[in-house]
């Protein structure tokens, strides 16, 4: 139901993917997940290594964060990260890179694990893995099955549905045994048996590469997807792949799917097999301008101005640089701005590309409605919430709005529809929760 | 280094644009443009041209000295509007009421609401329909179809399908004998028949639709409502009484209802937004449609049937939603 097409312009998509050597110094923010801030666990002058832990999570959702790179905390300040905001991080001087004992940093593969299901979620908590596709929802939270609710499908989402991004290609490409592996080991986690890999058409290359691997892993299967955006939303994907729909307001678990990201898979692999934490991840750094398009590994904290710099450098007529995809990544303000667990692109768009159609009367054409994958009626609220109605807002389900751009992106009038409902999820928000108190 | 665009995203937008597609309604027009200038001649040209030229006119005079607002003259709606109107009024319609129709049209259907999208009515229906109720004799007078004529005066004039029907099942006559009177289906398809300038080809416009709904300008949901809704409603009157009641096929091929059903009721601004409401409201259009044909006091109704289902719209989006995801949970 519903979907746009817009322009792929996967540029990088052949690129592999190129190890960034570590900066001179990163930024480390503490919030780079889902849910309450890591607490601290290092001070000012305190020498680290590149996979020591230097921030718990000790709330229910959160995760710890590990310092990735070796060297000298230099202080703990804030920093202004993909938000626009100014948020606490770590900031360490690079000294060297030496790596913190038990974590092994060559590339053979280990598939075997006799690990149990609780020793498994205790490593991927105790490694800071968070979902990779850019909510960077705690992993352990979600491979723990709430009582009463029974997972029967891990789906692994490998539909990269965003255009220009092309990280979760190539490390589907060149990771596509330790991805198995990560799967498997999430499957051990949930109890399951049965995995689907969700690949949209447009990647051939990766459906098939993957489907040669999975035919030995048992119980994992590859399936091709119609090339749509939001496929990769999580819901979308549950019912692509297995045709149900997780009702209004609950998660996946409630029709027993739990979706997981390919790069968290890899990261899950990582984590289990080879003790190593989240601390570096691949991002794409693309657009029309971009001399080089390519897909880094990068460790966690690099300045974003970093990566364009080995891209080829900042364009002359750059208008706008995001951080994510372009339907639902963050335009920055500052190129300083830290590489995060949840980074999946860097895109450089030119002047011309950057700014908005000039807005005109809504003509009533009903394409807002028609390709709203949620099955809401953008134009509606978009309309209610510029009136601030916002119970009406909430009648009509606001809140289901998952905020992926396809009505702003199709409408010929250039209503910035999206902005309005996002100031009326925001108000509708806040209301309920000062109705529970 | 200057300073960044931020925006909120996405950072990408469809090529799209109002204009684009309301010239691509337009362009869609051309086909049945070209079948009404080949039966009606010089005067069906002029008069198209006459309803475009006021429409425009009369939008940028309101635009730019009573509203004092931005002009939006050229994003193609006027144009339609324009087309639309003269597709509706007979081709030997006087210049003058040509003229005072599209300045109905623009002024009380469009732009008193607040111009290109707010309007409740169809525009050109409601400058059709003026011009129906204040100029009855003139407005239906329909010049007989001939192969390319430049005459502008004394056309051989003559009643309409509908009209034969409706008169002639008045005056007792049965359908049979009154079919001999009307041209053949074959000639009814291709626009052979009396009517107003652009309604008559029954073939170009539904070509004109087929390239609409390839380009995803319309839906299929209202035309396919609105035809299959006055082909079996007229279809059961007819089966019940063959004498009295003419069947489906020649309702759906004369007078205005491919027009108004491909072109008039799929208007975005005075239709419903959902699919369902889309076809509640083309089912609405085909009863009325037929009800006033078989029973109403005009031989047409397409014009005041698409202009009564205008009235609902706002109940219609209020009771008909999109299907939300996630509501109706059937999972196994």
């Amino acid at each position: 139901m519903g979907g746009v097409h817009p322009p792929e312009n996967k540029f990088a998509e052949k690129r592999s993917v190129e190890r960034l050597e570590p900066p001179k110094s990163v930024a480390i923010p503490l919030s780079q997940h889902l849910g309450a801030p890591a607490k601290a666990v290092v001070g000012k002058g305190d020498k680290v290594q590149a996979g020591q832990l230097i921030a718990k999570g000790e709330a229910f959702i959160s995760a710890n964060i590990h310092a990735s790179v070796s060297g000298t905390v230099a202080k703990i300040d804030g920093v202004i990260d993909a938000s626009g905001y100014r948020k606490k991080a770590i900031l360490i001087n690079v000294e060297g890179d030496e790596w913190a004992e038990g974590i092994e940093r060559d590339e053979s593969l280990i598939e075997d694990s006799n690990l149990t299901a609780e020793e498994i979620i205790k490593k991927v908590y105790d490694k800071g893995i968070v979902g990779m596709g850019g909510a960077t929802f705690p992993s352990h939270v979600k491979l723990k099955v709430p009582k009463g609710k029974k997972a029967e499908y891990l789906i692994i989402n490998g539909v990269e549905c965003e255009p220009c991004l092309t990280a979760d290609h190539r490390l589907m490409m060149e990771k596509g045994q330790e991805i198995m592996v990560g799967a498997s080991l999430q499957m051990k986690a949930l109890g399951v048996d049965k995995a689907i890999i969700g690949i949209e058409n447009n990647k051939p290359d990766a459906i098939a590469h993957l489907s040669k691997i999975a035919a030995g892993y048992p119980g994992i299967s590859v399936e091709p997807l119609k090339v749509k955006y939001p496929q990769g939303a999580e819901k979308q994907l549950i019912k692509a792949l297995v045709n149900r729909e997780v009702p209004s307001g609950k998660l996946p678990i409630e029709v027993g799917c739990v979706v997981h990201n390919v790069g968290t898979a890899f990261a899950v692999y990582e984590a289990v097999q080879k003790n190593k934490p989240l601390i570096e991840r691949v991002v794409t750094v693309s657009g029309s301008s971009v001399k080089k398009p390519s897909n880094f590994m990068v460790r966690i904290g690099t300045p974003v101005a970093e990566l364009i710099e080995a891209a080829g450098g900042l364009p002359d007529d750059t208008g706008k640089v995001v951080n994510g995809g372009p339907m639902m990544g963050k335009a920055l303000n500052d190129l300083n701005v830290p590489v995060t667990k949840g980074t999946s692109g860097i895109l450089i768009f030119t002047e011309k590309e950057s700014s908005r159609p000039p807005e005109q009367n809504c003509i009533r054409c009903a394409r807002c409605l028609t390709i709203c994958p949620m099955g809401l009626e953008p134009y509606l609220l978009s309309s209610l919430a510029e009136k601030q109605r916002f119970q009406d807002c909430e009648d009509e389900r606001i809140m289901d709005c998952m905020e992926c751009g396809s009505c702003l992106y199709i409408c010929p009038s250039g209503k910035p529809l999206l902005d309005h409902i996002r100031v009326g999820k925001n108000r509708v928000g806040q209301m309920i929760r000062e109705r529970s108190g | 280094m200057k300073a960044l665009t931020v925006s909120g995203s996405p950072h990408f937008h469809t090529e799209q644009s109002v204009s684009k597609i309301m010239y691509g309604v337009v362009f869609s027009l051309v086909p049945a443009m070209l079948v009404s200038f080949y039966f009606f001649g010089l005067p069906a040209i002029l008069i198209t041209l006459t309803a475009v030229v006021s429409c425009m006119a009369f939008e940028f005079i309101i635009q730019k000295y009573l509203i004092k607002g931005p002009l939006t003259i050229f994003d193609g709606s006027a144009m339609i509007t324009g087309v639309l109107l003269a597709f509706n009024v007979p081709a030997n319609l006087p210049f003058g009421l040509v003229v005072i129709g599209s300045a109905v049209a623009i002024g009380m259907g469009k732009m008193t609401f607040g111009g290109l999208g707010k309007n409740p009515f169809n525009p050109a229906l409601v400058g059709r329909v003026f011009l129906m109720i204040s100029f009855p004799v003139q407005m239906t007078t329909y010049p007989e179809p001939t192969a390319f004529t430049t005459k502008l005066t004394d056309a051989v004039t003559g009643p309409t399908p509908l009209t034969i029907i409706k008169d002639g099942v008045g005056r007792g006559e049965s359908i049979s004998s009154l079919m001999m009177q009307i041209p053949d289906y074959m000639n009814l398809m291709m626009g052979n028949l009396g009517g107003s300038v652009g309604e008559i080809s029954a073939i170009a416009l539904i070509l004109g639709g087929i390239y609409m709904l390839l380009r995803k300008i319309i839906s299929w949901h209202t035309p396919v409502a609105f035809l299959g809704s006055a082909a079996a409603f007229s279809a059961i009157f007819w089966l019940i009484q063959p004498e009295v009641y003419p069947d489906p096929v020649f309702h759906l091929f004369t007078g205005g209802l491919m027009l108004g059903a491909i072109y008039m009721a799929t208007d975005y601004a005075t239709s419903p937004m959902a699919p369902r409401g889309m076809i509640l409201f083309g089912v609405g259009c085909g009863l009325l449609t037929i009800i006033i044909r078989l029973f109403g006091a005009y031989p047409e109704g397409v014009a005041f049937s698409i202009l009564i289902m205008n009235a609902f719209v706002p109940l219609i989006n209020r009771a008909f939603k999109p299907k939300r995801f996630g509501e109706e949970v059937k999972n196994g």
